[in-house]
């Protein structure tokens, strides 16, 4: 935990802090339809030509029913779309490594994740995807997915801030607007920033190096269905292979990468994810890439105060989110840097901290960091390899996730998953102290608060669920990298990562089976779809109250008591549910760690 | 019922009017500007050397021979450093066969380097990176190396760690990140002195 990490840090938080008002101003404008913005000239005609396809008329309203339903119809006719490019990706143009088709289970992954904000990979994108299949069966998403979170994220805004309404506004003018004056824009210009970090765009097939070294790789023996071959002793055969060249990618990435992160989707064009040189080249790129990941969910916490005209309240859901954050990341950065005892025990130098699975252009600090940004985000990017983090330093992403997304969350979906919680503490805080909650002028009552706990139960109900089947079943044994609790964290981080649809991975596990392709899939759909509606019904029901003014026995939603009894509510819930498993996993592997010699 | 069509058609169209702006214009509208004006980059920072490709300054190549530095390990693929298949090791910080691999790693780099059984080793020789890419190593671990390669090459090795100076990048900005030193081009700029 060096000066020059302390200084990143403050330059990052400062930064955040500076764009959030400019951003926040922004959205608001963008999520009126009336809003004007300097970029009307050139998008307005492209707006009302896409309003003229689509044969809407923006200005007319639906009600949460119709809101939702436009929201699933368009999901599923993209998940459609984009299950068939996967799995015809062989007859479709723009394949130079004439990848064949994806299989159907993972076709079937892939699709929900893409279009659920997951991006969760069973595929390695540089070895399965065509670029045809990324640009336009994955990308699409991209911008979809997120623009669909931001726009349920308003239509809640709405339905907390309008008087006696029976609407909350059109879905597929949101998409569009959102789209056009936000993500497409800021891409444009992001994208060939990271250019001029060294970042790849281009249409070629993968180039092959001449190495300057050729030398003699001892291989592992595999068999037809790749499965090590061992001796009688059970150690595994090898093979000489004298490598004399080395495959390079290509491919159109930064364009892709913009929209990974701006929209927190975060899967990958690589494998690695932004750990490959190419999708994060330079510490700057990828100090960028972590604040592009909060821009949007950031700014919409401003675009909340500034709409139930309470700005006050906007920076008090923002302090919760970023007081979460920042004590999850110090922890994280303490347990990376401390780093493996096991290693200095042979002998390793142990001031550079937990190397393993991580960069040397960034380091101990700029890795924690990522990990704890773009698990807090339901980005799901990666800098570093979860995987081999310290337990401690593998538990915040984890805790992260589990807390449901709301530590800035993903874009849209961060913020009405804060507001469910804001919903449920003032619920608590007026129970506590024998007021009649209510939430800027609106009662909270019986549906309001069914709504916010079903909403809260989705994803425990899936994470708890789903893990517990899978480590008690063969398919779920099958995929594991490591033994022993690190093994048992691997399935709780991945069913958490699909619940709270964040996409990053303890990334030793082989997801890529039938049994979790399909199981993640869906849980992956529950986590989107079940939490949405939900929270749609909360936002209907809400704009249909009438405004009542705040009164001496309002219970005020600003300043400090608001934000710690916010805090509080989402670290009990988080924490009560998930502290057992935890505590299965990354907890006892920490004190095998550091009190015993145990290895598995 | 008519309503549930309708919106399913608007669907449709939006799908495929969305796939042609994001997925046709915008991306073909990227690669036009990074070409003109990052050509380089945009293509790989690709190396040539006799008008063949020899490298990229951004992927990580394998050194095996004394006379050159060496990268940090790589789990990528099956034998390492295989940029179509980028990832890391995915071993916990329990794993046997992790610390097997440390031990390994350690004890060669000891011996290779002519360093004492006490010697501290720089913790990113002996690791995998996240990709199994990574291009740089730290630059104690380079003038760790120095000597070794020094002797193999007989040449002075105050110019060799000058020649390391010369491939070090410092901090972006002098903030961001992490000094590094790129261990492909300082290879070739022995090789072509």
């Amino acid at each position: 935990m060096n000066y020059f990490g302390w200084i990143q840090l403050a330059l990052f938080v400062g930064l955040l802090l500076a764009l959030t008002k400019p951003m926040g101003v922004y959205l608001t404008r963008v999520l009126d339809v009336d809003g004007k913005t300097f970029l009307d000239p050139i998008m307005r005609p492209v707006e009302r030509l896409f309003y003229f396809l689509l044969g809407i008329d923006p200005k007319n309203e639906q009600d949460w029913k119709q809101y939702s339903f436009s929201l699933i119809a368009f999901s599923l006719v993209g998940a459609l779309f984009t299950y068939a490019i996967l799995r015809l990706q062989h007859l479709l143009p723009l394949n130079p490594q004439g990848f064949g088709p994806v299989d159907d289970h993972l076709s079937f992954n892939t699709a929900v994740s893409f279009i659920t904000n997951t991006n969760w990979q069973s595929y390695g994108g540089e070895s399965t995807m065509s670029y045809f299949s990324q640009m336009v069966g994955l990308a699409l998403h991209n911008f979809t997915s997120a623009a669909s979170g931001i726009a349920v994220a308003a239509a809640v805004v709405r339905g907390v801030s309008r008087n006696s309404s029976k609407t909350i506004g059109n879905f597929w003018t949101d998409l569009t607007r959102i789209i056009l004056y936000v993500l497409l824009p800021i891409c444009i210009i992001y994208s060939i920033f990271l250019v001029s970090q060294g970042m790849i765009q281009n249409f070629k097939p993968y180039e092959t190096a001449q190495v300057i070294n050729p030398y003699t790789a001892q291989v592992i023996k595999k068999d037809v269905n790749s499965q090590e071959i061992k001796d009688e002793r059970g150690k595994p055969l090898t093979e000489e292979r004298k490598v004399e060249t080395q495959t390079i990618l290509q491919g159109p990435m930064a364009s892709q990468v913009a929209i990974k992160m701006l929209g927190t989707n975060g899967g990958g064009f690589t494998n690695a994810n932004a750990a490959h040189p190419y999708e994060n080249p330079t510490p700057l790129s990828n100090f960028l890439q972590m604040l592009s990941i909060l821009l949007i969910p950031s700014g919409l916490t401003y675009y909340l105060g500034r709409t139930v005209k309470n700005q006050r309240h906007g920076w008090a859901v923002w302090s919760a989110m970023a007081t979460i954050l920042l004590v999850g990341f110090l922890v994280c950065w303490w347990a990376e840097s401390n780093g493996n005892p096991h290693f200095q025990a042979l002998g390793v130098d142990a001031s550079a901290g937990n190397l393993e699975g991580k960069e040397a252009r960034f380091g101990i600090f700029n890795s924690a960091l990522f990990a704890t940004v773009t698990t807090g985000t339901s980005c799901g990017a990666v800098n570093s390899m979860h995987d081999s983090f310290t337990p401690l330093g593998g538990l915040i992403p984890m805790l992260n996730i589990q807390l449901g997304e709301v530590i800035f969350g993903g874009v849209g979906s961060g913020l009405y998953g804060m507001i469910v919680f804001v919903v449920l503490a003032v619920f608590l805080a007026g129970l506590m102290i024998g007021k009649t909650p209510e939430y800027i002028g609106k009662k909270i009552e019986a549906y309001d608060v069914k709504a916010s706990v079903m909403f809260i139960m989705v994803p425990v109900l899936s994470i708890l669920g789903f893990t517990a089947w899978a480590a008690i079943s063969s398919w779920g044994l099958a995929g594991l990298n490591n033994a022993g609790p690190h093994g048992f964290s691997e399935i709780l981080y991945a069913f958490s990562s699909a619940a709270g649809n964040n996409g990053s991975a303890f990334a030793g596990l082989n997801s890529n089976s039938y049994w979790y392709d399909i199981t993640l899939g869906i849980v992956m759909l529950l986590g989107r779809f079940f939490m949405i509606v939900p929270v749609l019904a909360l936002a209907g029901n809400l704009a249909k109250k009438k405004l009542v003014p705040p009164s001496e026995g309002s219970f005020p939603v600003t300043g400090p008591i608001f934000t710690i009894i916010l805090i509080g509510t989402v670290l009990i819930v988080g924490a009560l549910t998930f502290f057992p498993a935890l505590s299965l996993g990354p907890i006892v592997e920490h004190y095998i760690m550091t009190h015993s010699s145990t290895l598995f | 019922m008519n309503s549930l069509i309708s919106q399913i058609r608007i669907s449709l169209v939006a799908t495929i009017v969305l796939a042609v702006v994001l997925c046709g214009v915008y991306p073909a509208l990227i690669w036009g500007i990074a070409q003109a004006l990052f050509p380089d980059k945009a293509n790989g920072s690709l190396i040539m050397r006799n008008g063949k490709i020899i490298g990229s300054k951004l992927i990580a190549q394998n050194f095996t021979d004394a006379k050159y530095f060496h990268p940090r390990p790589s789990s990528a693929g099956d034998f390492g450093y295989d940029s179509t298949s980028s990832g890391g090791s995915n071993l916990g910080p329990t794993s046997k066969k992790l610390m097997d691999l440390v031990k390994e790693r350690v004890d060669k780099y000891r011996s290779e380097n002519n360093l004492s059984p006490k010697a501290l080793v720089p913790a990113d020789a002996v690791t995998s990176s996240a990709s199994g890419l990574d291009p740089h190593i730290s630059l104690r671990n380079a003038l760790l190396q120095a000597p070794r390669v020094a002797n193999t090459r007989g040449i002075d090795e105050k110019a060799l760690v000058e020649k390391i100076q010369a491939n070090t990048d410092g901090r972006d900005m002098r903030i961001l990140g992490e000094p590094r030193v790129n261990v492909l081009t300082l290879n070739l700029s022995l090789d072509a002195s």
